[in-house]
């Protein structure tokens, strides 16, 4: 198998784009990539998204994407696996071009959660869950975090300021990245003090859900950033079908599939873009990458995980405070990634970094896909 | 209009019905006629006692469509005394009451109903269990 | 028991009784007094206590549910050989689709049964229990389960709105061989009295006031007690507990004084005070409450009454079976004690009676 490498990204701010629809934001993700890329075409197109057939009633958006971003003609498919979306369509593009059935993937990331609003949205999101036993019951995707938080708070006897560093480091970088949703600075006070969405998760637990497109030409021509890993699993649908709740354990199985693939473990990692849907979630994928033990992985937010610490998560605000556009945000992961590998991270550049994991979740952790990218 | 992947579900929603696997003897809910456990082939019916405790428990402020008249509602993942766990509804205790390790019981209520013309949808919540006189 | 039997009594081939039955009430109560609150500035006196509301996920489906399955509980018999599941209410869930489908899937019952909706107002329940007796004692079936259920609603601000509460019971008929109490024979008195009716897609009723007194409630309760005990060759001395449907405290205990029943006989199945009007449910849940008590060998007289109107006035004997199976399920007053206090306000948002859309 060849090697694969990542030529050319392009991502779009995160926030409420009223105006713009889902083909446009595709489009123009699209377009900036190729920009990144001169002389690249791409002969597949995989497309990222997890929910425009409920909110936007459109579904087949590869073809969708294909007409409108000006490439009639090529395969085209949408690559769903709720908020792992994006990640999987990475996969699809990576098997495609590692395989030599296609030199040049463009993969895009999109998702447009305003085109519905209220109870509907909600609905929908809950789609990711077992619609027969954990939906119909009225749960929805920030109840099943919660009730993983209150069994992690339980089992290892933590409290809710102790998770306050995931959500309050996110927005810190934020700051300084213009395609950010939030650039606000949160405190640990006001976290704990945040109202309660599902207790014991709050308002400034859960990561914005926004509209947003990401970008990614994918071939075998060398470039900066090379593609060092792929992996995916998938644990139970149910949360209740888990021998052990507070395992994520698609996380645990992807991530080492990932350290094999790349020959390198957890300590080689300068950055780690995993998926802060929850705090409890970038807790519990901490500890399932081997960053830390069983039940101490909310420790590593007490310091750890900054742009200077020992593994920077969130580097651009993660899924918090850059925003979390579903399908799209496994892309967006990716390109944040590749950005650190180049030396392009700006004001959120970690320094000298080799190395970087992108991890993105379905549902609660039911799909898992790693990639781990290296500079070339 | 929903009708039917409501109706087939209908014994596991309102009497807790799942299997036995016949090889390990390890209980399943819901059924799904392999067994998790030993990957044996498990369709013996097996009627669950209803009895378990809570394991893990959130009350929910922000309802999907058709729970929002509800609100606030408690949901729980429960343990059953035979040992798989359910997501299910609390009902009949007030939302910031309960607890880990609450023993509770399984009842028949209205999950949902579909406006004012559509069918109600009726299936499993737990509740503390009933104190009785001997 | 007498040898005066004349035709007007309900007598089946084969004597049968109860073998299992099941009470349930909800667990939320609002207070008479929070009624009058809003309603009277506080004045007023007040019929009842207090009386039971059902939460948001309850309807005559659940209640009926749970009351079968400790009416199975107690009977201790396999829910497929039953042959019949009835339910009697005014507040069915649909106007179109049978109650009582829903339990018998629950209970397992189905597929090999017969089952029916049933409405007489406050009698639909005993209504069912009349067939069962007829069912079961003409050798047609082993088991029959008539189910007495309500969620019925009161007009805002009217006097029924005090009253009108939640609650129910069920009731196994079988063989009196199995019996924890027999049928000593049943009656129903019938006229065409429209005392309290509900035109077919209103929300609330409608009542005669006064005229729901003398003409209605208590002509059919006495004259059906009364006919029953001449025909049953009894006095009121034989029985040692009389249940009467309860729309308040005070008109059972005077058609009680009227018939010449004591309060000590009446007192074990009043409780309409703290769980209110349970409409079809009423004198059986005050009948469950009375088992839950009984002793071998214990006469029982019960005596339903319906708006539209009627009653039906069954003769109970109960047997040595019923000591063991008291305690195999929630008695009543398990379910009288479990209460959770709420306000007026509460009490609109459970009863829907809020203007949502």
């Amino acid at each position: 198998m060849r090697d694969i490498y990542i030529n050319g990204l392009g991502t779009l701010p995160v926030g409420e784009h009223w105006e713009t629809s889902l083909r446009e934001l595709a489009v123009q993700a699209i377009q900036a990539a190729l920009k990144d890329a001169p002389g690249l075409k791409p002969e597949a197109l995989f497309v990222g998204n997890m929910l425009a057939g409920q909110l936007s009633h459109q579904e087949h958006l590869g073809a969708l994407i294909a007409d409108f971003a000006g490439m009639r003609g090529i395969e085209a498919v949408t690559v769903e696996a709720a908020g792992a979306a994006g990640g999987a369509a990475v996969r699809q593009a990576v098997l495609a071009v590692a395989s030599g059935w296609v030199e040049t993937a463009l993969v895009v990331g999109v998702e447009k959660m305003t085109d519905k609003v209220g109870a509907g949205t909600t609905a929908a999101t809950a789609s990711a869950g077992d619609s027969e036993w954990e939906s119909v019951q009225g749960v929805t995707p920030t109840a099943l975090a919660a009730l993983m938080m209150r069994r992690y708070m339980h089992d290892y006897q933590v409290a809710l300021k102790d998770f306050a560093g995931f959500s309050v480091n996110a927005h810190a970088n934020a700051k300084t990245n213009p395609k950010a949703m939030f650039h606000n600075t949160l405190t640990a006070d006001s976290f704990v003090k945040a109202g309660m969405v599902a207790e014991p998760v709050n308002m400034f637990d859960t990561a914005p859900e926004a509209d947003g497109a990401a970008a990614l030409l994918i071939s075998a021509q060398p470039a900066a950033v090379r593609v060092a890993a792929s992996a995916m699993a998938t644990d139970t649908l149910a949360v209740h079908d888990r021998p052990d709740l507070l395992n994520l354990r698609a996380a645990h199985l992807a991530t080492h599939k990932a350290y094999q693939q790349a020959g390198v473990g957890a300590e080689q990692m300068n950055v780690f873009e995993l998926h802060d849907g929850f705090t409890v979630f970038a807790a519990l994928s901490l500890e399932a990458a081997g960053f830390a033990e069983r039940g101490a992985g909310w420790k590593l937010a007490q310091g750890a995980i900054g742009l200077s610490g020992q593994i920077p998560v969130s580097t651009f605000g993660g899924l918090k405070a850059r925003g979390n556009p579903g399908g799209a945000t496994g892309v967006y992961q990716i390109a944040e990634v590749a950005l650190q590998l180049r030396g392009e991270g700006g004001a959120n550049q970690v320094m000298g970094a080799q190395w970087g994991m992108a991890q993105c979740l379905g549902g609660a952790g039911a799909t898992a896909v790693t990639h781990i990218l290296s500079k070339n | 209009m929903e009708i039917s992947r409501h109706w087939r579900l209908q014994q596991q929603r309102y009497g807790l019905v799942g299997e036995v696997c016949p090889h390990c003897s390890e209980k399943i809910f819901p059924p799904r006629d392999v067994c998790p456990h030993c990957s044996g082939e498990a369709k013996t019916p097996y009627t669950f006692s209803g009895k378990g405790e809570v394991y893990s428990y959130t009350t929910v402020y922000d309802a999907p469509e058709g729970y929002e008249g509800t609100t606030p509602y408690t949901v729980a993942i429960i343990k059953l005394d035979e040992g798989p766990l359910v997501t299910a509804q609390l009902t009949d205790v007030d939302n910031g009451k309960a607890e880990i390790g609450m023993p509770v019981e399984m009842v028949t209520r209205k999950l949902r109903e579909d406006g004012d013309r559509g069918m109600l949808v009726y299936g499993y919540k737990f509740r503390p269990q009933l104190a009785v006189s001997v | 028991m007498s040898q005066s039997i004349s035709d007007q009594l309900l007598r089946p081939v084969r004597d049968v009784g109860i073998v299992g039955y099941g009470a349930y009430v909800p667990r939320y109560r609002l207070p008479a007094t929070e009624v009058a609150r809003v309603w009277t500035e506080g004045t007023g006196a007040l019929p009842i206590k207090e009386k039971a509301v059902p939460g948001l996920d309850e309807d005559v489906a659940t209640m009926s549910i749970e009351a079968a399955r400790n009416a199975l509980s107690r009977a201790g018999i396999a829910p497929n050989d039953i042959r019949a599941v009835w339910v009697g209410s005014e507040s069915h869930p649909y106007a179109v689709k049978p109650t009582s489908t829903i339990v018998a899937e629950a209970i397992g019952a189905v597929p090999n049964t017969q089952a029916a909706d049933w409405q007489f107002a406050c009698k639909a329940g005993t209504e069912a229990l009349q067939a069962a007796i007829g069912f079961i004692g003409s050798g047609m079936a082993r088991y029959a389960l008539s189910i007495g259920m309500d969620t019925a609603q009161g007009r805002p601000g009217d006097a029924l709105e005090y009253t009108a509460g939640a609650g129910g019971a069920a009731y196994l008929v079988g063989a009196a061989e199995e019996a924890l109490a027999i049928f000593e024979g049943s009656y129903s008195f019938v006229t065409d009295t429209p005392d309290f009716w509900r035109r077919q897609h209103e929300v609330y009723p409608e009542h005669g006031q006064r005229f729901t007194g003398e003409p209605a409630y208590f002509k059919h309760i006495t004259s059906a007690a009364e006919n029953f005990m001449t025909q049953s060759g009894t006095t009121p001395k034989d029985y040692r507990y009389a249940v009467f449907h309860q729309p308040n405290v005070k008109f059972p205990q005077r058609a009680a004084k009227q018939l010449g029943f004591t309060d000590e006989q009446i007192k074990t199945g009043l409780i309409v005070g703290v769980i209110g009007n349970t409409y079809a449910g009423s004198a059986m849940i005050g009948l469950t409450a009375v088992l839950d008590e009984a002793q071998p060998g214990d006469r029982i007289l019960m005596v339903s009454f319906g708006s539209g109107a009627g009653s039906d006035a069954f003769g109970l004997r109960v047997t040595d079976q019923i000591t063991a199976r008291q305690k195999r399920a929630p008695r009543t007053k398990d379910y009288i004690a479990r209460r959770t206090q709420i306000d007026y306000a509460a009490y609109t948002r459970l009863r829907g009676k809020l203007v949502m859309g």
